[in-house]
């Protein structure tokens, strides 16, 4: 690849799109595939053939557009229409135009801003003519051939993008530690271990446009002086493996990543590591740990990876989303980024909007748009006949909040200032129905399962923790077993040695600073005030 | 409350070997200080049948194990003032709780081997207790106020726990658990 | 080499370059509890016994992981990491199965004497009463699985003094436990050398000697340095 083809490229598939009579895209990342994405696209390739439509409309797939819940989503581009809950009987109307459609002035789209899945709804994932066409590999050539590894960072640094793992952590500083570092081998890795329950931000960047998180790494390597990176998947999203394998495949043959990269002697190779579902491998002293061959369990910090990760190397570890934001900052610059969301966190955040709430899915805002906002207009609020209770978010890593909390700006700032975080983007709603109880306990259980077992507060911390919440919800609580709670939770956060138990206690302690009537409750009078626990003695429903 | 009242002690024994009993013995000459210090006024050692009231302090073997331990382990807590679990059995649970890694119904097999002992063990005929399914530790069934671990504590740390609460301080630490 | 001044709870200490404060403090006769740090080996910084307070810093540090350095001021006995450690040895004890009357070292235990040490006289959590199991297939020794903290002494004595790696940890959470060779009966370990430094450095009675009595079980980690200072200096008496 070299400047010339590359606008080339871009170019002549531009052209080949616009000569279209229309493009499809339908959704092909799991959430539609689930509720028969496929079958949808079969059915349109079969009507465009039946039709005799072949060289006029085109069939393809694309990434999430967002309201997976009421998938199957397909999107017309040349009429810039998305339909939703497709099925297979609706292609002719489809076609022709004539199903009922969603605008770009959706509530659900309005108060959105798409950086990181700008792509979705307009590129086919799987190749890379479609990323090309759409600007693609452009912040790469720029970045090879015109920039300096220093200017690069400094671009970065400025553009005030925060890691968007959950710690926030600003990107520009971790890559300057690692460029800073004198060794003649240095890797980046992708941290693509998502695994909070609910949350599927990153596996539908990866499902939806691999080619972005793929730029946004081979710039970190000319960044910081790597020549490998490692993306480190999950097992359990086999189609993002897939789409990575692919994308690494097209991206090698066209000398994007590999060897000689844009014909300069710039080589960045990157492979992919598959994780066997361990949660604490979202850790990244346990992440280099797993990809070295070891047991996934944290490693003492410090040495921070910057200076010692992968084989004791110096390490750039950033999340999907981080990767994804990168190849827009370099080609638009920082001052364009640093404009869009919150003065102290720049640019947007996708959040896994789920639970009792109108609109389910994946939406993209800028950081600091209020809870209420994206509760509300884009999520459409809780539908009638529910009594919004509280919102989770963070995972099992964050907190609940409380109606009156609905106004706190989604950033990395805010939300640890009324007890929970940002986490990797997990949001979820929940009503009257739901008892907090059982979802502190709900996500002790998950941190005592996810535990590895290594330190003491953490490993038996959970297990403890978990019983007296388990007894609570079984109405036969004790007294004290509130502050024992408090107790615990203040151990695991001052003595556990990595972040899963550090965290682990947070759902408790937000459910206690806003809830603590229902404990209460569960404990005196033996009563679940949500009606959801079954109290000891109390025949079942 | 007379002032010129000799304290109350008693002991009590559920669900443990005695030991801490025999260890209370060894207490020697020690007892006949102890005797002049307070009443003694219930104890396996004695043939009394009904733990009293208006015990000032009790000290409490055994694990709890059946249903009788649980009842007399309650009215001891309601008619005593200071209860101090007595060695490890009393605070851990220890030997007499080994069987809680087992459910009970294996356990009776394993002793009895005769199916229709187990069953009749399962609900027994008066007099005989039923064993309650897990072994539990003092503390699990009321408020204990002291605690003195040992397997079984010494003579020397029974005198110096009992001397201290009948000055009303509080009792050395750093007993261990075991011997 | 260089070496620094430091203040621990109110005493001047000098540490060598790289010293953790744990050593430093050592050397100065200031104990601080710990159950998965020994002198020569690698500390993973799992028992979180020996977290201590640094001037100047909101967190708490592990001792056995940080470096001494040249003015720090150290708390290593506060009320509240009294209560911590109060609260890590009661989890512990809940976590196993932890009978001390009729455990094979009793009164050599690392965890039980931490207990006294620390006052707890009793355990507030409740006893898990895990099933667990012992291994007996070896020759001469025993694993105890019942009485295992995970402090994970054995498995660095086994791969970085013996080199053998024989022992390792397999499972997560409450179900992680030590394993011999690919979780096999360690009586068929092929790796094992049968040196025993994994019953020597074992805190509690997890590992133990098989037909001794309890009086000849006392443990000493000790005998690591000393290897590690043989192999230094050549000298094998």
């Amino acid at each position: 690849m070299t400047p010339q083809i590359l606008a080339r490229a871009r170019e002549a598939e531009q052209d080949r799109q616009s000569r279209l009579r229309d493009r499809i895209l339908c959704c092909t990342v799991a959430g539609c595939l689930s509720s028969g994405a496929g079958a949808v696209r079969r059915s349109l390739e079969q009507e465009v053939e039946r039709q005799g439509l072949g060289g006029a409309v085109e069939i393809a797939g694309t990434g999430c557009m967002g309201l997976c819940g009421d998938g199957p989503l397909i999107r017309s581009s040349k009429r810039d229409l998305i339909y939703s809950k497709v099925a297979p009987g609706h292609a002719p109307a489809v076609i022709a135009g004539a199903h009922p459609a969603m605008t770009a002035d959706h509530p659900f789209y309005k108060g959105q801003r798409r950086l990181v899945l700008a792509n979705s709804g307009r590129a086919d994932p799987e190749r890379i003519r479609d990323y090309i066409a759409a600007g693609g590999y452009e912040a790469l050539l720029q970045a090879v051939t015109r920039m300096t590894p220093d200017e690069i960072i400094s671009v970065i640094r400025r553009s005030g993008l925060r890691g968007r793992g959950g710690a926030g952590y600003p990107a520009g500083l971790k890559w300057e530690l690692v460029a800073r570092q004198k060794s003649p081998v240095k890797y980046v890795v992708c941290n693509a271990d998502e695994g909070d329950p609910g949350a599927f931000m990153n596996r539908s960047v990866l499902e939806g446009d691999p080619h972005r998180v793929l730029e946004g790494m081979v710039i970190a390597g000319r960044a910081v002086g790597a020549q490998q990176g490692f993306i480190y998947a999950r097992g359990e999203s086999p189609l993002a493996i897939e789409r990575l394998q692919t994308a690494i495949g097209q991206a090698r043959n066209e000398r994007l990543c590999g060897e000689r990269i844009f014909d300069t002697s710039f080589n960045f190779r990157i492979d992919l590591r598959i994780g066997a579902g361990a949660y604490v491998c979202g850790e990244e002293t346990a992440l280099i740990a797993s990809i070295e061959g070891g047991r996934g369990q944290p490693r003492p910090r410090p040495p921070y990876p910057p200076e010692s990760g992968l084989w004791g190397a110096p390490t750039l570890i950033n999340n999907v989303e981080t990767f994804a934001n990168v190849p827009a900052i370099v080609a638009n610059g920082a001052e364009w980024f640093s404009k869009i969301g919150a003065p102290a966190s720049p640019g947007t955040k996708i959040f896994a909007l789920a639970g009792r709430v109108a609109r389910t899915g994946l939406v993209e805002v800028p950081v600091g748009t209020s809870l209420q906002t994206i509760i509300e207009d884009i999520g459409g609020g809780v539908p009638e006949g529910y009594e919004f209770k509280a919102a989770q978010t963070g995972g099992p890593a964050g907190g609940c909040i409380p109606a009156s909390a609905l106004g706190v700006p989604m950033d990395y700032d805010s939300l640890p200032a009324i007890g929970t975080m940002m986490g990797s983007g997990g949001l979820i709603v929940m009503d009257s129905s739901t008892c907090m109880v059982d979802i502190a306990r709900f996500f002790m259980e998950f941190c005592m399962e996810e535990s590895c077992g290594k330190c003491v507060p953490c490993r038996a911390g959970t297990v403890q923790m978990h019983s007296i919440l388990e007894r609570i919800t079984r109405g036969e609580g004790d007294p004290r077993d509130i502050a024992r709670l408090m107790e615990l939770a203040d151990l695991l956060q001052n003595t556990s040695a990595c972040g899963l138990g550090i965290a682990a206690p947070n759902p408790v302690i937000s459910t206690l600073r806003y809830f603590r009537e229902e404990y209460e409750s569960h404990i005196h009078a033996r009563r679940c005030p949500a009606a959801r626990c079954r109290m000891h003695g109390e025949a079942a429903a | 409350m007379d002032l010129n009242r000799r304290p109350r002690l008693a002991t009590a024994w559920l669900g443990g070997c005695s030991g801490c009993h025999m260890s209370f013995l060894d207490l020697d000459e020690r007892l006949i200080d102890l005797a002049a210090a307070a009443d003694i006024c219930y104890s396996p050692l004695m043939d009394i049948k009904e733990f009293p009231e208006a015990v000032d302090i009790a000290l409490v073997e055994g694990a709890v194990a059946n249903e009788d331990h649980l009842r007399d382990l309650r009215t001891i807590r309601a008619r005593s003032k200071t209860l101090i679990a007595f060695g490890d059995c009393a605070v851990t649970g220890n030997v007499t709780a080994m069987r809680n890694l087992f459910p009970l119904e294996n356990i009776l097999e394993a002793a009895y081997g005769d199916p229709a002992v187990v069953r009749a063990l399962s609900a027994p005929p008066d007099p005989v207790p039923r064993l309650l399914g897990r072994v539990l530790r003092l503390h699990d069934v009321v408020e204990v106020d002291w605690y003195l671990p040992g397997c079984p504590p010494s003579a020397d740390s029974i005198f110096e726990i009992i001397t201290a609460v009948l000055a009303g301080k509080k009792p050395p630490g750093g007993r261990k658990f075991g011997c | 080499m260089s070496v620094h001044t430091l203040e621990i709870d109110g005493r001047m200490v000098t540490a060598l370059e790289g010293e953790t404060i744990l050593a430093a403090a050592e050397d100065a006769g200031i104990f601080i509890p710990k159950l998965c740090a020994v002198e020569g080996l690698s500390a993973p910084g799992a028992c979180r016994l020996c977290m201590v307070e640094i001037a100047g810093q909101n967190k708490l540090r592990a001792a056995c992981l940080t470096r001494a350095a040249e003015g720090m001021v150290v708390r290593t006995e506060t009320s509240a990491l009294r209560e911590q450690r109060k609260l890590l040895v009661e989890l512990l004890l809940a976590e196993g199965n932890h009978v001390c009357s009729v455990c094979v070292v009793n009164g050599y235990c690392e965890l039980q004497s931490l207990a006294a040490a620390l006052d707890v006289d009793h355990v507030r959590f409740t006893p898990r009463y895990p099933a667990r199991t012992i291994d007996l297939s070896h020759e001469r020794f025993g694993l105890d699985h019942n009485r295992c903290i995970l402090c994970t002494r054995c498995v660095r004595a086994c791969d970085e003094i013996e080199g053998a790696h024989t022992l390792d940890v397999a499972g997560r959470g409450r179900t992680a436990r030590i394993i011999t060779d690919l979780a096999e009966p360690w009586g068929h370990s092929e790796s094992c050398t049968g040196c025993g430094k994994c019953v020597r450095t074992c805190p509690t009675g997890a590992l133990f000697l098989k037909n001794k009595p309890a009086a000849e079980m006392k443990k000493d980690s000790g005998f690591i340095r000393q290897i590690i200072a043989a192999r230094r200096e050549k000298i094998w008496i």
